[in-house]
Parts: C-alpha cells; structure tokens; sequence
C-alpha cells in the first residue's frame, strides 16, 4: 500500500477535477481492495459472494450496517487504537469501527486539510453549543462528543454556550463575546442542539447577540428537526437574525467515514474531498444514477486500511447536483442530502446481507 | 529550564511520571497519550510557553522530540 502523503501535500482537497481525481483516487481503492480482500476474513467471504466476485469487487458498496453484525477489520487486535461506536438512530445494535495508527492518522491529517480550507492554518476561538460534560468522560465515545473532540483541534479558548442542565449560559456567552469581540472563530455544535438549546432559546428570551465574523459548523442531521418543519433555509436566516452570523456550514459525515466530512459551501452544496468520491445508486439495482436524480449514498474513501471502509454504502438519500462546475469554485463533486432511507427501500445487495 | 517546563506540561497532562518523558515516546503509543490528553498536552504547552500553535503543529507533534522541535520554531531554547 503506497503512503497517500502526496495526497495530503496538495494545497486544497477540492482542486482536482474529475480526471485528475479518478486518476490519483484509483490505485489506491484498489490497493485497498486488495488489502482488505487478503486481511479481513469477513469481508472477503462478501466479496467472494457477490456475483461476478473479485472481478466485481470494485462495485462493492459495504452496508454500513454490516458493521453492526460483524467484526470487520483488516488488522490484529494487538493493533487496535481505538474502536468508535456508533449507536445509529434505528437500532440498539452497535456498529464498530476499528482504527489503528496509520488510520487515525490519515483521518486526523484529511479533517486538518478539510477544515483548513475553511477557516485557515491558525487555530480560532470557539464556541461549543453543547455542555461541558459531553467530553469528560472519554469511555464514551457518543457521536457528539467525538464530534467535539475532532473539531477541538481548530479552537482555541474553548467555552461551552450550555451549562449542565442545557440552558443557555448567559455569563459564558457573553465573556466570549467580550474576550472576542468580532474576531473570527468558529461556533461548533449538532444542528439540533444549536436550534432546539441555543436559537429557540435565545428567540424565546427575545435576544440577540453579535458574534458576527464567526464561522458555524454543524452536523447530525435534520431528522429531529423535521416535526418543527426546519429546513436549511430556516436554520441559516434564524442564526443570521439571532446571533449575526452569515457564514453557515452543514457538514455531513459518518463514523464509518471519520477524517472525510463533506462541508456545505457559501452556494449550500456539499462537497466531495479529494480523498473521497461520492455515487449516487438506485437502491433497486445499485447501478450508479446520472447526476441530478436521487438515490442512495456511496462514499469512496483512501483513508481507511484497518477496516474494509473504502467502499461504503451509506443509508442516506442524496443527489449529485454536478461535477466541477459549482458556482462556489471547488472542483468535484456536489450534493444534496434528503435525509435517511427507509429500511424497506434496500434491495439488491445490503438485502442479500442484512441480518436483522 | 525550558527542557524542564515541557516535560513537566507531559507529566500533567498524560498522566505519567517525568521518567517516562524521553524523547522516543510517541503520540498513541501508550494509552495515557491518547486523542484527548493530546489536546491537554497542547493547551498546557501554550500556557507554559505562552505561545498559540498552529493545527499543523498539533498534527505534527508525534514525539516528545517532535514537540521540542516545534517549541524551537517559536523561539524557545533548549
């Protein structure tokens, strides 16, 4: 397996078109292909089982709900590092993702080459709509606070906008402000919890603040805020009218897929990296959709070698809107999201391995 | 004395004794110098040293030798 550095070298993930990236990303997903064929016993049964088996090895999205059912890593248990977990939203079943060094590596260096593009190489003030205690205890490694922890890296002078009952911490909120005064940093929280603990709330108080020159980035999903029929459109002019703040990203990420997020650009659009590809797949058939037609997520990733994860179907609706030609300037791929795809949908191969 | 403040910023936020600060020692290799306590580290080293570092630098920081070297960037003796 070739070291992908060369990768990380380059000066921004989002400028390589088309060519440029199949060429660059298709030795390495093959390289991967083959690692994993030859070092996890689980995936390799799968692949073997596919019609057309090796040979179709390259069409082969992993569920990632087969990371709830089975034990799929490439690498000894002596070489673990960590195992992430991730409850899901539909079932008690844990997925289980094993990193070793190499791995935590590549996702630690993409996340940097991903976020720099957005807020530069220097570290920012940051405020996190969460509570304190959702990083304390490090055993836990729920979805928000490992999503903390991964952006912590960006911030400086961390301080939580919650207090350990959700409300909102006035005195915090203000230090921060005053400390900070319309320099940039960087406002970090799950969409829901920056709606329903922060934006509500401040709305309910009738008040505003100015944290205008701040960067949101937001993640989790719409699906808690659809009975309040909130929609992007909502969440960003609600955030502009309390707090000032026009600069609004959503990102979409998986823990399957740490490292590689997929950031909302100034045109509202989430944009594919240079070390990940997305496909759109007609969750009938799983052949892959021309773009501007719904379907199911694939995502493509070189970052992971302990566990088979460079392939992953995802159970996510979506559209590729185009390639390349984004008004915001970022080659690649870019999408929508729609939100999560009905169980009963999945046909084709996630059905032949589903063990539910 | 710089030599000592960083080793005393390792000692308190990893957790472990000034004997087990040489500079072989690597990021993740022992389970007190994991993700978290990296941040700590970090935090105490820019307190310490007063001194605010990049996120290449925290990405490069792999090693106590690694970290010396970097501290040296921002003008600090050794």
């Amino acid at each position: 397996m070739k070291s992908i550095e060369d990768i990380f070298q380059l000066d921004s993930p989002y400028l390589l078109t088309k060519d440029q990236k199949k060429k660059m990303l298709d030795p390495y997903l093959h390289d991967l292909d083959n690692l994993h064929y030859e070092k996890c016993i689980s995936y390799r049964k799968i692949v073997d089982a596919i019609p057309g088996g090796r040979n179709k090895q390259s069409d082969l999205y992993l569920p990632v709900r087969l990371f709830k059912n089975f034990d799929l890593r490439s690498i000894s248990s002596d070489q673990i590092l960590k195992t992430l977990t991730s409850s899901g939203t539909t079932s008690q079943q844990v997925s289980k993702i094993y990193i070793d060094k190499i791995t935590a590596i590549n996702q630690t260096k993409a996340l940097v080459k991903i976020m720099q593009h957005y807020i530069g190489k220097n570290r920012l003030p940051m405020l996190i709509i969460d509570h304190p205690n959702v990083i304390k205890d490090r055993t836990l490694f729920s979805a928000r606070g490992a999503g903390i922890r991964g952006l912590w890296t960006f911030g400086r002078n961390h301080t939580y906008a919650l207090d350990n009952e959700m409300n909102v911490d006035d005195d915090a909120i203000d230090a921060f402000i005053e400390k900070f005064k319309h320099q940039k940093s960087i406002i970090f929280g799950f969409t829901f919890m920056i709606w329903k603990y922060f934006i509500q709330e401040l709305e309910k108080q009738g008040r505003t603040i100015d944290l205008c020159n701040s960067i949101v980035f937001h993640s989790g999903g719409w699906k808690k805020l659809q009975d309040d029929a909130v929609d992007n459109e909502t969440f960003k002019s609600k955030v502009k009218q309390l707090t000032e703040v026009s600069h609004v990203h959503n990102f979409y990420g998986m823990v399957e897929q740490v490292g590689t997020i997929y950031v909302e650009c100034e045109k509202g659009y989430l944009h594919a990296p240079i070390f990940s590809d997305v496909k759109i797949l007609d969750p009938a058939t799983m052949k892959e959709r021309p773009h501007k037609q719904s379907g199911v997520i694939a995502v493509e990733s070189i970052l992971p070698v302990s566990y088979p994860g460079h392939r992953l179907l995802t159970e996510d609706l979506g559209t590729v809107m185009g390639e390349d030609d984004c008004e915001c300037g970022k080659k690649g791929k870019y999408f929508l999201i729609h939100g999560r795809l009905k169980k009963a949908e999945i046909r084709g191969c996630s059905d032949t391995y589903a063990v539910e | 004395m710089s030599n000592k403040k960083m080793i005393t910023c390792f000692v308190e936020a990893l957790g472990i004794s000034e004997e087990d600060v040489v500079n072989t020692l690597e990021y993740n290799s022992i389970p007190q110098w994991d993700s978290v306590a990296h941040m700590q580290l970090i935090a105490a080293l820019e307190e310490a040293f007063d001194i605010m570092l990049d996120t290449d630098d925290i990405i490069d920081m792999s090693s106590v030798a690694k970290a010396r070297q970097i501290l040296q960037k921002y003008d600090i003796g050794f």
